[in-house]
């Protein structure tokens, strides 16, 4: 990989890159000797999870490392050494060369400066646009990224600008002028599905327009896949494998790689069952000895040349793989063999256990819940968010219906009303035939030891002065059932059923990993054995190869103690590996209910559809013929509009690629749809017209 | 609870590290054993008046002199600084007692509880705090606890708003909301999940004010409507020394540094005790990030 043929040198060469952070007393290894080029007009990706060392390497490559960072060897961007120029010249060069693109756009941009002026001040400080230029050039470069009436737009503030066109106004201001080199880190990863779609096509537009070089750090393997010329995987502050994007997902030669590919829930295949990477990534303080990734690979873990020596970068000699393609790993042969043990078994086409039709254990209808909002000196209500609009549902015992949707869409307060934890403002939500919502206090309480909640972050959810022991006891002691069920003899079951050693009783929460502290969230739920889990995103904070653990025990305990699921997330696909049947969530109203099978194949809502179309696949060769994005996505325009002025008629009119003048009128009555087993609230609701391919 | 312990413990080993809580501790350590058991170990005795020897200058026998009443000044002093440390206590017990359990339910709760009660610790805090106390004290007579429930009260709205502020933020953490989620009933989310993890801003609060508290003691002394005489009290010898300034320094000076050393030690553990505790990180070694 050292060099591809020399055409034009590489807008960027990092060979032998260690950072070594020494704030701490101790040195702790961020990175630790890698090398990779990247080409004008080439989107190299960079995939790793949290502690890879990916995001060091950016701020490497900038020269942006806080001074407790120790460098060696050679980063060049053009004639520029930066690991020893001085701060002048690196300002020159970020000014001039470089691009960045952060995660988060609210905090990339200033909130007291107007967005025109932030977007073109790198410009005007270089010299590059005369100041009398500046605001005319601006409202240009926000036309590039496709932000609607760009002259008016300049005067505005980053508060005035949605999640969406504040990332976009982040790309113009990053690619402004004719850079040389963008670095994107996770950039959309704070933003939802269909939004994430038109991010990445401004990225690829603007890319193909200056023909700059990319660098894309990220988690997302999909995003990967979809927009990445050549990818880096890197574990443990090294590339670990390197090459081209399709070659990595085909023919991966690394342990780690396949372990990353095979623990992703899929949109395009249903696995029966993911195959998670045991243990956790390792903290850059305590890496393991050789190999970083021996403790958890299924070749190396019993074998002392993985356990001693650290694999260097080899090019691949295999026929399969292509030129370029290049692994850190002591037996790549081994790994095909790997490949074919951990393939996604097809899952058994025979219907699930269809759960018992008779026993609803929670039923919803109309759900309301809406918040006033007060302003001015004497708080008088002007308006109200509708967070929840009329909701309606139904989840049996046993089964899991699956709550999707986008940011602010209401799935979280749904769940939230259901458990008492919000008041409802309309509707009723019945748990086993008793009505919930008008339950007095101590009745609800009592309602709640048959109905528990999983939170979002398993960090901010745990108590973090109890020990996890006296957590996961708390629910027993609550209800002074702690003696009638065993005391802490029962805590030590609960723990094992999630997977966790009882020896760890006493330790606070601050010493687990997330995903060990999302297994203590759900022994703490488990505690008072209820028939109802209401999962909140359970799994969207946690690291990649985490998920899949979560996501397997959660089924686990499923069939074990035969719980029903509510899973409220934003992620289709984990949606689709652990559901049976599917709502669809937009602006506090369901718009599509179907069967899993259904609605994953034959989704009847425009605003399902191009959800479904939004989600990056983790599979190149599914690249549409006009290189990336999908062929046949539907880039959804827009952003979601606020609850607390929702569009006339259909919600969903303003961003609808159906909508006709009656949709901004009339709303739709949510209902069967003939044929399928869907309710869908849509006037011209039908399974999408396939482009011809 | 083994657990809150250590923590505990090793939160006031990170204080002691400081060098200048180090000092303080040790001299409000001092001064509190010294204070407290005088009256065994010491011999001197802060009434005996020897009136053949009145405003003495510094000597073997009395080795800061003696006020116009033939008192030991140095004795005064030390009995001196129970008074104050008494007042101290006592003010920031009635204080906490008071103004946490508003500041409590105000934040939990929130609406109508907490407009209420925070209306009145508005109205509280509007009274300029001397003031309130001499007009409390003028209704109560002079004596050790009217000084004390005065002071107290004027340190209720400190503990309700800071205790408040707390809750306010802590109400919407995941664990609040989780414990509610499982069951648990508002006074036991308040006192077990909310306070336990609210109680360094008022630990920091209760040093604080001590210190507010015993100056406020000296200078409802130095005003005349203190504790009444002849109990020894800074404020009012510094009141009694300023008289004879020139004949007997002594007798000013010794109560006046007492009392600047004593403020300076709690002001300065209260700043330590906020930096460390602010920064308490916890252990987050084994996470990646």
């Amino acid at each position: 990989m050292a060099d591809g043929g020399g055409a034009d040198p590489p807008v960027l060469r990092v060979r032998n890159l260690s950072v070594t952070f020494t704030g701490s007393g101790r040195d702790v290894p961020a990175v630790r000797g890698i090398d990779f080029d990247v080409r004008a007009g080439e989107v190299l990706g960079i995939v790793g999870e949290s502690g890879s060392g990916k995001s060091v390497t950016a701020l490497a490559a900038t020269g942006l490392l806080p001074p407790t960072a120790r460098l060696s060897g050679s980063i060049r961007m053009g004639a520029v050494e930066v690991t020893t120029a001085d701060a002048e010249t690196l300002r020159t060069m970020r000014g001039r060369d470089v691009g960045m693109i952060f995660q988060d756009p609210t905090t990339t941009l200033n909130p007291v400066l107007p967005i025109g002026r932030q977007v073109i001040e790198g410009q005007v400080a270089h010299g590059l646009v005369p100041a009398d230029q500046a605001m005319s050039r601006a409202a240009g470069l926000l036309r590039e990224v496709d932000i609607p009436d760009p002259e008016a737009r300049i005067a505005q503030y980053p508060h005035q600008f949605s999640g969406g066109m504040r990332q976009r106004a982040v790309i113009a201001m990053a690619m402004a002028g004719s850079k040389r080199l963008i670095i994107a880190d996770e950039p959309t990863t704070a933003l939802d599905v269909t939004v994430q779609a038109q991010v990445l096509a401004v990225l690829a537009k603007r890319q193909a327009q200056t023909g700059a070089a990319v660098i894309l750090i990220t988690h997302d393997l999909g995003v990967v896949a979809e927009t990445a010329d050549r990818v880096a995987v890197m574990y443990g502050g090294r590339i670990v494998e390197t090459g081209e994007v399709a070659d990595i997902f085909r023919h991966p030669r690394h342990p780690y790689t396949v372990g990353l590919l095979h623990s992703l829930p899929r949109l395009d295949i249903v696995a029966e069952r993911l195959v998670p990477i045991p243990g956790q990534p390792p903290a850059p303080a305590r890496l393991p000895s050789g190999c970083a990734f021996h403790p958890r690979c299924p070749i190396g873990r019993a074998r002392d040349i993985c356990r001693q020596d650290d694999p260097r970068l080899r090019e691949l000699a295999d026929r399969q793989t292509a030129p370029g393609h290049a692994a850190a790993c002591h037996f790549p042969d081994e790994v095909q063999a790997l490949l074919a043990q951990v393939a996604p078994k097809a899952a058994a086409t025979a219907a699930p256990p269809a759960p018992d039709q008779a026993v609803p254990l929670l039923e919803v209808e109309g759900l309301h819940v809406h918040f006033p909002i007060r302003t001015g000196l004497l708080r008088r209500q002007t308006g109200t968010v509708r967070a929840v609009d009329g909701v309606s549902l139904v989840v049996r015992a046993g089964e899991t219906l699956g709550l999707v949707g986008e940011s602010g869409c209401g799935k979280t307060t749904t769940g939230r009303a259901i458990m008492g934890l919000v008041r409802a403002t309309a509707g009723s939500v019945r748990f086993a035939g008793e009505e919930v919502t008008t339950m007095a206090p101590p009745a609800l309480r009592r309602a709640r030891r048959n109905m528990q909640y999983i939170f979002q972050d398993p960090y901010a959810s745990l108590n973090p002065i109890k020990t996890v022991g006296d957590i996961v006891a708390e629910p027993l002691r609550i209800h002074k059932l702690f003696d009638g069920m065993g005391g802490m003899k029962r805590v030590a079951e609960l723990f094992e059923l999630v997977g966790l050693s009882a020896t760890m009783l006493g330790r606070y929460p601050a010493e687990f990993s997330g995903g060990q502290k999302q297994r203590i969230g759900i022994a703490r739920a488990l505690a008072l054995s209820p028939r109802l889990l209401i999962l909140d995103e359970p799994v969207a904070a946690l690291d990649v190869s985490i998920q899949a653990q979560v996501v397997n025990l959660l089924q686990d305990l499923q069939k074990e103690l035969g719980l029903a699921y509510l899973f409220i997330a934003h992620d289709l696909s984990v949606v689709r590996h652990i559901c049976d049947r599917v709502a669809v969530m937009y602006l506090g109203r369901i718009v599509e209910q179907s069967d899993k099978a259904t609605l994953y194949a034959t989704p009847t809502h425009p605003y399902t559809q191009s959800l479904l179309s939004a989600v990056p696949v983790p599979d190149p060769s599914r690249r549409g013929p006009g290189g990336k994005g999908g062929a046949d996505r539907i880039v959804l325009e827009g952003d979601i509009p606020s609850p607390a002025r929702p569009p006339t008629g259909c919600t969903f009119h303003p961003r609808c690629f159906r909508a006709e003048p009656r949709c901004a009128i009339e709303s739709p009555i949510f209902r069967d749809f003939p044929g399928l087993p869907t309710q869908v609230a849509c006037h011209f609701a039908g399974p999408r017209a396939m482009a011809p391919t | 609870m083994s657990g809150s312990w250590q923590r505990t413990r090793a939160a006031a080993w990170r204080v002691l590290a400081h060098p200048g809580a180090l000092i303080s501790v040790a001299y409000l350590a001092v001064t509190i054993c010294v204070s407290l058991t005088a009256q065994w170990l010491l011999p001197i005795d802060p009434l005996y008046q020897d009136l053949a020897s009145t405003l003495e200058p510094p000597g073997a026998t009395y080795w800061f002199g003696t006020d116009e009443l033939g008192r030991d000044i140095l004795a005064r002093v030390i009995y001196g600084a129970r008074t104050s440390l008494l007042t101290a206590g006592g003010a920031v017990v009635i204080a906490a007692a008071i103004g946490v359990p508003i500041g409590l339910i105000a934040g939990y709760f929130g609406g109508w509880r907490d407009t209420i009660l925070m209306r009145i610790v508005d109205v509280l805090l509007a009274l300029p705090g001397i003031l309130f106390a001499m007009a409390l004290i003028a209704v109560l007579g002079r004596s050790q606890a009217a000084a004390l429930v005065a002071v107290g009260i004027t340190g209720i709205p400190s503990f309700a708003r800071i205790t408040r502020a707390q809750v306010l933020s802590l109400r919407q953490r995941d664990f609040v909301l989780a414990v509610e989620a499982l069951g648990g009933t508002a006074a036991y989310n308040m006192f077990r999940t909310v306070l336990p993890n609210a109680w360094s801003p008022i630990l920091v609060q209760v040093v604080i004010l001590s210190s507010v508290a015993i100056l406020l003691e000296a200078a409802l002394a130095f005003l005349g409507v203190g504790i009444p005489p002849p109990t020894p009290s800074w404020g009012e010898m510094l009141r009694t020394g300023k008289s004879y300034l020139y004949e007997a320094p002594t007798y000013a000076i010794l109560p006046g540094l007492a009392l600047t050393l004593t403020i300076l030690s709690l002001d300065t553990l209260g700043r330590t005790l906020a930096t460390v505790l602010e920064d308490r990180r916890e252990v987050v070694e084994d996470e990646a990030q």
